[in-house]
């Protein structure tokens, strides 16, 4: 018997592949080049030349938007990457030494992470490196791990009690080992869930980041930046607000609808009750 | 008398599986009714049904009557409104049952509160004074503990007492003392009788345990597959047993396979003086942490073939020891040798000596990864191997043989098998190695009665055919009785006791020994005799 999607699951995951497909169509194919300027159509309501309109320079605002989730996503998958390959490791390697001080060590330094504003370091970051792509990356990246680290120690934990894991190591497997085969697999369904919550956090601070200015440069386009630019036309063309605000909201939902569903779906209790 | 409780055609099924087909039956005032069966038989659903408290899903129909009222016509707030004042229901795990942040005395007061039946202040007199009747005086047990400061028993006498706060007509207790040791399931047992004895009230005892329903109950119902198949006064159906489900019930559960005792001859596994303490939480800031000594001083002798038993209660020390064993956990005093060789905790046991251990746990649904498919977990300890053996699949599927599996159980997920199977499974895993030694933690405890036989019976010719020596860990004395030839009571991580199992089990000599075997609910022999002879 196949068990049935949750409902939220599908809405969720039909909005992000939306916008997924527009971030890869927008590699091979766009209506306008972004970097265009066409100063004489600036500002153009919606038409069929322009479907979405243009901004305060002319450029296209669909292409735009096409380019920029094409960033979000972009950043956003590569700091989830860097939380969960550095945070995933540190977590189990805690959950293997729980109650020795490497497992102190780790959360402690976990805690220290947490404790600073996470903005304000990212800020520091890229005024030191300078504002770019790349770093905003390494910014948000950096405050995910120990979110993974911490997500994972605790799944970990209550593995490392269960009967199996006692078998495996009457089996004579190192903490290593049964780390890798038997906990691993079992708290990829948690991991999954807060990947697609720290995904959605993820666009949400390169918006934030680019707002301030400090995420991807112009010309590349980016939500954050276009609503920037918006804002001092918020009473003449609110069209150039709305549209890239709409888009940032829309992700974050359909991802947070997608990591709720995800987590109805791979939860074994929840999984059990609709056997 | 006309009957307080009554079910009439009782069916119910949950997402279209039928799970009580028909149940009927009837409950006096002042009258102690036994429900028996196996998991799945549908036990606990009925008592469910009574109090509407079925899960989603699920669609009952005939009449409940209590006294004369439909129920099944009832909405729910009327079913709200009869729940804890007319029905009462305690269950089998005391710890979920009660809420972690309240105290004991105001979770009692609750239900008298949410009844309207007391101020808060006159409310907190009677759950005092019903919290006494339990067993818990004030005086003796604050009342403004918290159910964790409690023990397993303590903590089933508040369920209790919250149950009958209202002095409610029919109480029911599903399972009510499965989770606990033999002695304090025979104090909450008592308790139990002293109530329906001076309260008056109805009691349906649910249970898997035929000892337990032959001790307590007027009337015995036995369920097989959503059905009652046998009903009677309790006498005349353990002396009679009509039914064959019945007859295969009782004989299940007194089941001894056959076996020859083990010669013992040279020693295998040789504990001397072996101490585990653990650090207790410090109660000063500075100072040494007080220490707990789980083993204490613990030295026995497994031979070579034998079959030993471990007796105790929870808490004993066990499980502790079991680790300490396998090379688990370190030790804090005293020598473990395996055929001469000393075992050491962690890295630096060596695999040859591993592996001639292996072990078997409780709770079939927790010993394995439930991502693995059997072939996987089955070869397992091939890790302990320096070299792989050349045909893991052949090996595996001999160990399934060994334990009455097909071959192409290999090939699926631990989740398509039963209990039953599940331990079968495991046990091939445990003898995959050919090891000298097995541990057997609790493994037939979670077990049904039949199941049980059939495993037991298993293990018994295991040991005949391979020449295995078997550490054999329990609390039930039946189950000891019919696998070991010698047996160790063990108390606050001592071993009070060692000697041959019929001896200790019929003339024990250590008071402990005494108290346990004494607990422990027991057919009486006269039915017994009326039934064989």
């Amino acid at each position: 018997m196949r068990a049935r999607l949750p409902l939220q699951l599908l809405i969720g995951a039909a909005i992000f592949a939306a916008f997924a497909l527009a971030a890869l169509v927008s590699f091979l194919w766009v209506p306008h080049d972004v970097t265009a300027l066409n100063i004489a159509a600036k500002l153009a309501p919606p038409s069929r030349e322009y479907p979405l309109g243009t901004d305060h320079f002319g450029r296209d605002m669909l292409s735009m938007l096409m380019v920029g989730a094409r960033t979000s996503i972009a950043v956003a998958i590569l700091a989830v990457g860097i939380g969960m390959l550095a945070g995933v490791p540190l977590g189990l390697w805690a959950a293997a030494r729980r109650g020795s001080l490497i497992d102190e060590i780790i959360m402690r330094g976990n805690d220290l992470v947490f404790a600073f504003p996470s903005l304000v370091i990212a800020i520091l970051i890229t005024a030191v490196f300078g504002p770019s792509a790349t770093n905003a990356i390494i910014a948000i990246g950096i405050f995910n791990i120990p979110v993974f680290a911490r997500v994972s120690r605790g799944a970990a934990l209550s593995l490392w009690t269960r009967d199996f894991i006692m078998a495996a190591r009457v089996a004579g497997k190192r903490a290593f080992r049964i780390s890798l085969e038997h906990i691993l697999p079992n708290i990829a369904n948690v991991l999954i869930v807060q990947g697609t919550i720290q995904f959605s956090l993820g666009i949400l601070a390169e918006a934030g980041l680019s707002y301030v200015g400090l995420g991807a440069q112009p010309p590349t386009p980016s939500w954050g930046r276009m609503l920037a630019e918006a804002q001092t036309m918020i009473y003449t063309a609110p069209r150039l607000a709305i549209l890239p605000g709409l888009a940032i909201v829309l992700a974050v939902l359909g991802l947070n609808l997608m990591g709720d569903g995800l987590r109805d779906l791979l939860d074994p209790r929840l999984r059990r009750a609709r056997q | 008398m006309t009957a307080m409780i009554e079910a009439r055609g009782l069916s119910l099924a949950i997402h279209g599986m039928p799970i009580l087909r028909g149940v009927s039956f009837a409950l006096r005032e002042g009258e102690t009714f036994g429900l028996v069966g196996e998991s799945g038989s549908g036990k606990s659903m009925t008592a469910l049904s009574l109090m509407r408290l079925l899960p989603e899903g699920a669609e009952a129909s005939g009449e409940i009557l209590l006294a004369g009222r439909d129920l099944m016509a009832l909405g729910e707030a009327e079913m709200c409104d009869l729940r804890g004042r007319e029905m009462a229901m305690i269950s089998q795990e005391p710890m979920t049952a009660l809420n972690p942040v309240q105290t004991i005395a105001d979770q009692v007061a609750e239900t008298l509160i949410v009844h309207a039946a007391a101020r808060p202040r006159e409310a907190r007199r009677i759950a005092l004074e019903r919290l006494a009747r339990v067993g818990l005086p004030p005086d003796a047990i604050p009342p403004d503990r918290y159910p964790h400061e409690l023990s397993g028993g303590q903590r089933q006498r508040v369920a209790i007492a919250m149950a009958i706060a209202l002095r409610p007509r029919l109480l029911i207790a599903d399972e009510p003392t499965t989770a606990l040791d033999v002695t304090t399931q025979a104090q909450i047992l008592a308790l139990l009788k002293g109530l329906v004895r001076e309260e008056g009230m109805g009691l349906m005892l649910i249970t898997h345990d035929l000892a337990v329903v032959a001790g307590m109950a007027d009337r015995v119902a036995v369920m097989q597959e959503g059905r009652i198949v046998e009903e009677g006064d309790t006498e005349s159906l353990f002396t009679r047993m009509r039914h064959p489900y019945t007859r295969a019930l009782f004989e299940a559960s007194a089941h001894q396979p056959e076996r020859r005792p083990t010669a013992r001859a040279e020693p295998l596994l040789v504990a001397e003086d072996v101490v585990r303490e653990y650090r207790m939480p410090g109660l000063r800031l500075f100072g040494p942490a007080p220490r707990f000594r789980a083993v204490d001083h613990v030295s026995f002798t497994i031979h070579k073939g034998e079959s030993l038993g471990l007796v105790g209660e929870s808490g004993c020390g066990k499980s502790t020891l079991t680790r300490a064993l396998l090379g688990l956990d370190p030790i804090d005093g005293g020598r473990i040798r395996l055929g001469g060789e000393e075992i050491t905790a962690g890295r630096h046991m060596p695999a040859r000596l591993r592996r001639r251990m292996q072990v078997v746990f409780q709770d079939p649904y927790a010993s394995f990864d439930p991502r693995w498919k059997v072939g996987r977990l089955v070869a397992e300890p091939f890790h302990l191997l320096e070299t792989p053996p050349e045909d893991p699949a052949a090996r595996v599927a001999e160990a399934l043989a060994d334990v009455g599996l097909p071959a192409d159980a290999a090939d699926r997920y631990i989740h398509e098998f039963s209990g039953g199977q599940r331990q079968r499974i495991a046990i091939a895993r445990a003898l995959v190695l050919k090891p000298d030694l097995v541990i057997l933690d609790e493994a037939v405890s979670a077990l049904d009665v039949s199941i049980r036989a059939q495993i037991l019976d298993l293990l018994a010719d295991l040991q005949a055919r391979l020449g295995l020596a078997w550490l054999f860990i329990s609390h039930d004395l039946n189950v000891v009785r019919a696998i070991t030839d010698r047996v160790l009571v063990m108390q606050a991580g001592r071993i009070v006791e060692e000697g041959e199992t019929e001896r200790v089990l019929t003339a024990p000599e250590h008071p402990y020994t005494q108290t346990l075997i004494k607990a422990a609910p027991q057919i009486p022999a006269a039915w017994r005799k009326a039934l064989h002879g």
